[in-house]
């Protein structure tokens, strides 16, 4: 009896350090999203969203420049990347030779390049030919970034698409172009999506390589041959800035910024839940 | 015995590595006729079939040798997805397409190979496929949910729909009920027995009590050889082959 109650008691102690450590992970999460919160919502007003920035000591003003500019940055990295992985994904799935065990190692390898390192190639690949920073050069290294998250999510869903799916198709005469767009695709669709949103949400919030490729910009441009402002760069410079009316929009911008990767993020959990095939 | 639709001359197959798994199959299969393949796991049974609709040919490296005639034509002459029409398949484990819904599902074939068909064609192809497999009543009011909400049997019965919704000559059956509950196994029995008027049909299946339930043929396979072919009456009552007297009596399997 006496050894029962101390593997309970054991159970007990066990489950409490469980909790404890749980919450004190959690810990800092949490001070992370009250402090912006409590910092930022105080510059939050429709201003905010619709205007440009004003020089400093002047009151008022918004980040519309670094909004429009953050979400054009990311859309044109998306059109590079999102084909581009989804294919590699694709042939990485689908085939097994040195080759792709050679881009597997790779795309390993890019995962964990540092992004300063990813924007100093952006640089010398658009922004030198060019010469001028600009959103497509802070795009092309955007979609560097992507592409990992991207490949991966779309090799691993399709390999757990079940191969009697496969069979099925080619047994009722269907060629492989028909079989990969109309059978295995769609049936890896919520991982292949998730991977694209989990990419577009880690980039979003990326400094480094924006530095010398977006560059930043005050005022508002959406010609991609120019430089643009995005929410990291204005949160960036404004709060390394002496002012404080520029210290009160930095938090503001990075309230903004948290709330849409957290709303990219609730996204990929609900096409977690509702969109994956059943098998 | 009846006229041959398939023959089967001197067939060979093989994988990447290692040697034949099939050595040299003769056997003719007859029209409107269940032929029961059985035999021990690895005797070759499934590749034989995969081979009779050219599905062998897919797996990398798969060796392939003899001829086999649909109709008295060579299936090595035809086109693959020609062959793969006439003689369709279903297997092991129920497997409709989880993206689509039932209606889709039963005229896959036609949404895969790019075919056209007129709204009232494809109603009418759905409904008689879903006739001829008993499950038109308990799907006709749910014909947009996706397949994969059926129950195993329902599923499997939707994948036999799938394959005979392109209208093939012969049926292949690669352990059909092998997944299934001895009452979906029943209903799936039933309806083969119903499908033989129009179809041929050939069931691989390990279970020796199955093929003598519901075959007109059985051919037992032993490592890759076809050891006996017989009218299925005959085999269960006086096996020639003590190969085949052993397997029968549960010796091996």
């Amino acid at each position: 009896m006496n050894s029962i109650k101390q593997k309970i008691l054991k159970d007990r102690l066990f489950e409490i350090a469980i909790i404890f450590f749980t919450a004190l992970s959690v810990l800092p999460l949490i001070l992370i999203l009250f402090q912006v919160v409590k910092n930022g919502i105080g510059a939050i007003n429709l201003e905010f969203f619709t205007h440009l920035p004003l020089p400093p000591g002047e009151k008022g003003g918004g980040i519309l420049n670094a909004i429009v500019g953050s979400f054009e940055l990311v859309f044109i990295a998306s059109i590079f990347a999102i084909p581009l992985g989804v294919l590699i994904g694709v042939f990485l799935a689908e085939y097994k030779n040195k080759l792709t065990d050679f881009l597997t190692v790779l795309v390993d390898v890019l995962q964990s390049t540092p992004s300063i390192v990813i924007g100093i190639i952006a640089y010398l690949w658009v922004v030198v030919p060019l010469r001028r920073f600009s959103a497509l050069s802070g795009s092309v290294a955007l979609a560097i970034m992507m592409l990992p998250l991207i490949i991966k999510h779309t090799k691993e869903t399709l390999k757990m698409v079940p191969s009697t799916l496969k069979e099925a198709s080619y047994a009722l005469g269907a060629n492989y172009t028909s079989t990969l767009l109309k059978v295995l695709l769609p049936s890896a669709l919520g991982g292949i999506l998730t991977g694209i949103l989990l990419s577009i949400s880690r980039v979003f919030g990326e400094t480094a390589p924006l530095l010398f490729t977006a560059f930043g910009n005050p005022f508002f441009n959406i010609n991609p041959l120019k430089s643009v402002e995005s929410l990291p760069l204005l949160i960036f410079k404004y709060a390394l800035s002496p002012y404080d009316d520029w210290h009160r929009i930095a938090w503001g911008a990075s309230l903004v910024l948290i709330l849409i990767v957290l709303s990219l993020n609730i996204l990929v959990k609900l096409i977690i839940e509702k969109w994956e095939a059943r098998f | 015995m009846g006229s041959a639709i398939l023959k089967i001359r001197n067939l060979y197959a093989g994988y990447k590595d290692g040697g034949w798994v099939l050595k040299g199959i003769n056997l003719d299969i007859y029209k409107n006729k269940i032929t029961a393949i059985m035999g021990p796991s690895g005797c070759g049974k499934s590749t034989f079939i995969r081979c009779i609709n050219r599905m062998h040919e897919v797996v990398d490296g798969a060796r392939i040798r003899g001829e086999i005639y649909l109709d008295d034509r060579s299936i090595f002459g035809m086109h693959p997805i020609i062959v793969r029409r006439k003689i369709g398949m279903v297997f092991q484990r129920p497997n409709p397409f989880p993206t689509m819904s039932i209606y889709d599902n039963v005229i896959a074939g036609y949404i895969l190979n790019g075919i056209k068909l007129k709204r009232e064609e494809k109603d009418h192809i759905v409904e008689d496929a879903l006739k001829k497999v008993f499950l038109w009543d308990e799907v006709k009011d749910k014909l947009h949910v996706k397949g994969t909400f059926l129950s195993g049997g329902q599923q499997q019965r939707l994948c036999i729909a799938r394959s005979l919704a392109m209208g093939p000559e012969v049926l292949l059956l690669d352990e059909p009920t092998s997944a299934l509950d001895p009452k979906a196994t029943r209903v799936i029995e039933d309806l083969l027995e119903e499908l033989k008027k129009d179809f041929t049909i050939i069931i691989v299946t390990h279970n020796a009590s199955q093929a003598a339930r519901i075959s007109d043929y059985t051919a037992f396979f032993y490592l890759g050889e076809l050891v006996e072919y017989e009218e299925t009456e005959r085999i269960f009552t006086v096996p020639k082959h003590p190969k085949t007297q052993e397997y029968l009596s549960g010796k091996f399997g």
